[in-house]
């Protein structure tokens, strides 16, 4: 495992993604509030790329006629054949007990920490007054 | 707010067997104003005046929302704008060149074949005609077109079919499933007639527009009973084609049934063999069993594939019905889109997804491999 530097912070402000490649792994990467949660970029069920799928909501009922609508921003619904998978755990929604979108550990770094390393910044241009999203692979 | 999408980094996993055939491809217009070149003034002008009116509830189209915008997936929106699979260079790299597909069967679903008014849906049917030949096929050499016929006005479809019988870009006629009448009943025989003469297969798409209900039972709630209806709607239509001895008829006459699903037709066929030993004084023009006319003469095509939790059911259905009977789809760019590197959730040998992927569908289309 090598952590890998994939963007800085500023590349990802809340409610947005982004795609990288990391060690030959697409993986997509979203903030939610200032918390970056990294997925793998191939839908469990066959394939599809989340990030080209729309970030939603999750709506719940517990009987017939009544809709809650909860978790806004939260969930990926992936563009192939719609099963939606929360941010924060990879979990779907449709399989909850059996299928995971695959989770990467991401974390945020200081820009004077990775400059002493051990980091692997091959496509980011790093900046110790700034700081960075590390991807564990 | 998103940063970078970018489906740049999508690498799908390589296709199981090389030069798969996708049997069910939907083409699509930018805008109606596509087929211009194919339309008389006349049609334009009352097209944008009045519209196209078909049988269904709504004007401005179908009676669900299809969950995905156009139906389609997200990520096939070309780069240059347009609605999903209105480019030919984006679908020639995503869905031909990144699955490895050698021949992809056009089925254009571009508003024409329920349009109740005749001539314009016959002028429409035959612009669409056209514009595949000019647009997609004669720029695109693993493309075959289908052709579109008004089959509400089946001596008109006939006409159409004989058109462009001969032209080698086309390689079936295409009907939708909700005709207003069942299939099989004597007024669309027009339309086989011209394709049986034309050696063409009829492929018979699930969706349309009869006014009826898509369910025996009503008009539905959700999209989703909508969607599963599908299954019920061709399967009225292939016991019609059946019954009334179309396959009788025309015993050389291939039809194909595109995106009804296929898990259905072991029992259908059991239930109707079972019924035609006790009622076949009623068809006493049916010389075989019905089980033997659907075996010689449909063919299915495989997407949305069934998921069951045990995916070795998939497989006993494939046993049932034949190996030799199915054809895979992927309905690109359509939401519930198939992948050729994960259609077939079990192991099977390398005989039988070459028929699958590759050899139903070369014997089918006439099209050498
Ligand atoms: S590939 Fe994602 S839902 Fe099917």
């Amino acid at each position: 495992m090598k952590k890998h530097v994939v963007a800085s912070t500023a590349e990802i402000p809340p409610g947005a993604r982004k795609l990288v490649t990391v060690a030959g792994r697409p993986i997509v990467i979203f903030n939610l509030d200032g918390n970056f949660f990294g997925l793998f970029n191939r839908c469990p069920h066959n394939g599809g790329s989340l990030a080209d799928g729309i970030v939603t909501g999750l709506v719940r009922s517990t009987e017939p006629g009544t809709y809650t609508y909860c978790r806004r921003g939260e969930v990926v619904r992936c563009p192939w054949h719609g099963w939606e998978f929360d941010i924060r755990t990879g979990q779907s929604f449709c399989r909850p007990g059996d299928l995971k979108a695959r989770q990467f550990n991401i974390e945020v770094a200081d820009g004077r920490d990775i400059v002493e390393g051990p980091y692997v910044a091959e496509t980011v241009s790093v900046r110790t007054e700034d700081n960075y999203i590390v991807v564990e692979v | 707010m998103t940063v970078v999408l970018t489906s740049a980094a999508r690498q799908e996993a390589q296709p199981v067997i090389s030069g798969v055939a996708d049997c069910d491809i939907h083409p699509s217009v930018k805008s109606m104003a596509d087929l211009h070149p194919w339309l008389s003034s006349k049609w334009i002008e009352h097209f944008k005046s009045y519209g196209s009116l078909r049988n269904q509830h709504y004007v401005t189209g179908a009676a669900y929302h299809k969950s995905q915008p156009n139906a389609s997936r997200r990520d096939a929106y070309p780069p240059e704008g347009g609605p999903q699979a209105s480019s030919l260079a984006f679908m020639k790299q995503q869905l031909l060149d990144s699955h490895g597909i050698a021949l992809g069967i056009l089925n254009p679903l571009v508003p024409s074949q329920g349009v109740r008014n005749l001539d314009h849906s016959a002028a429409l049917c035959r612009a669409i005609n056209h514009w595949q030949v000019e647009c997609w096929t004669s720029k695109e050499a693993r493309l075959r077109a289908s052709i579109v016929v008004p089959y509400e006005d089946p001596e008109a479809s006939a006409a159409e079919i004989r058109f462009w019988a001969g032209n080698a870009s086309f390689v079936q006629v295409l009907m939708l499933s909700r005709t207003s009448f069942p299939t099989g009943n004597k007024r669309y025989w027009p339309i086989y007639d011209a394709a049986a003469e034309a050696g063409l297969p009829v492929g018979i798409h699930a969706f349309g527009n009869s006014g009826l209900p898509i369910t025996s039972a009503g008009w539905p709630s959700y999209y989703m009973e909508d969607m599963v209806a599908h299954a019920q709607s061709s399967q009225a239509g292939l016991v019609s084609l059946v019954i009334e001895g179309v396959f009788e008829r025309w015993p050389a006459l291939k039809f194909v049934l595109i995106e009804s699903g296929f898990s259905w037709a072991p029992s259908l066929i059991w239930r109707l063999d079972r019924n035609w030993r006790t009622l076949r004084s009623e068809v006493p023009h049916l010389k075989m069993s019905p089980g033997e006319y659907i075996r010689r003469n449909v063919w299915w095509t495989s997407q949305p594939i069934d998921e069951p939790e045990n995916a070795t059911h998939v497989s006993d259905i494939f046993d049932w019905l034949g190996w030799d009977r199915i054809m895979f789809s992927t309905d690109y760019p359509h939401w519930d889109f198939d992948d050729p590197a994960r259609v077939l959730a079990f192991r099977t040998s390398a005989e039988k997804r070459q028929q699958f992927f590759r050899g139903n569908a070369h014997h089918v289309y006439g099209v050498a491999a």
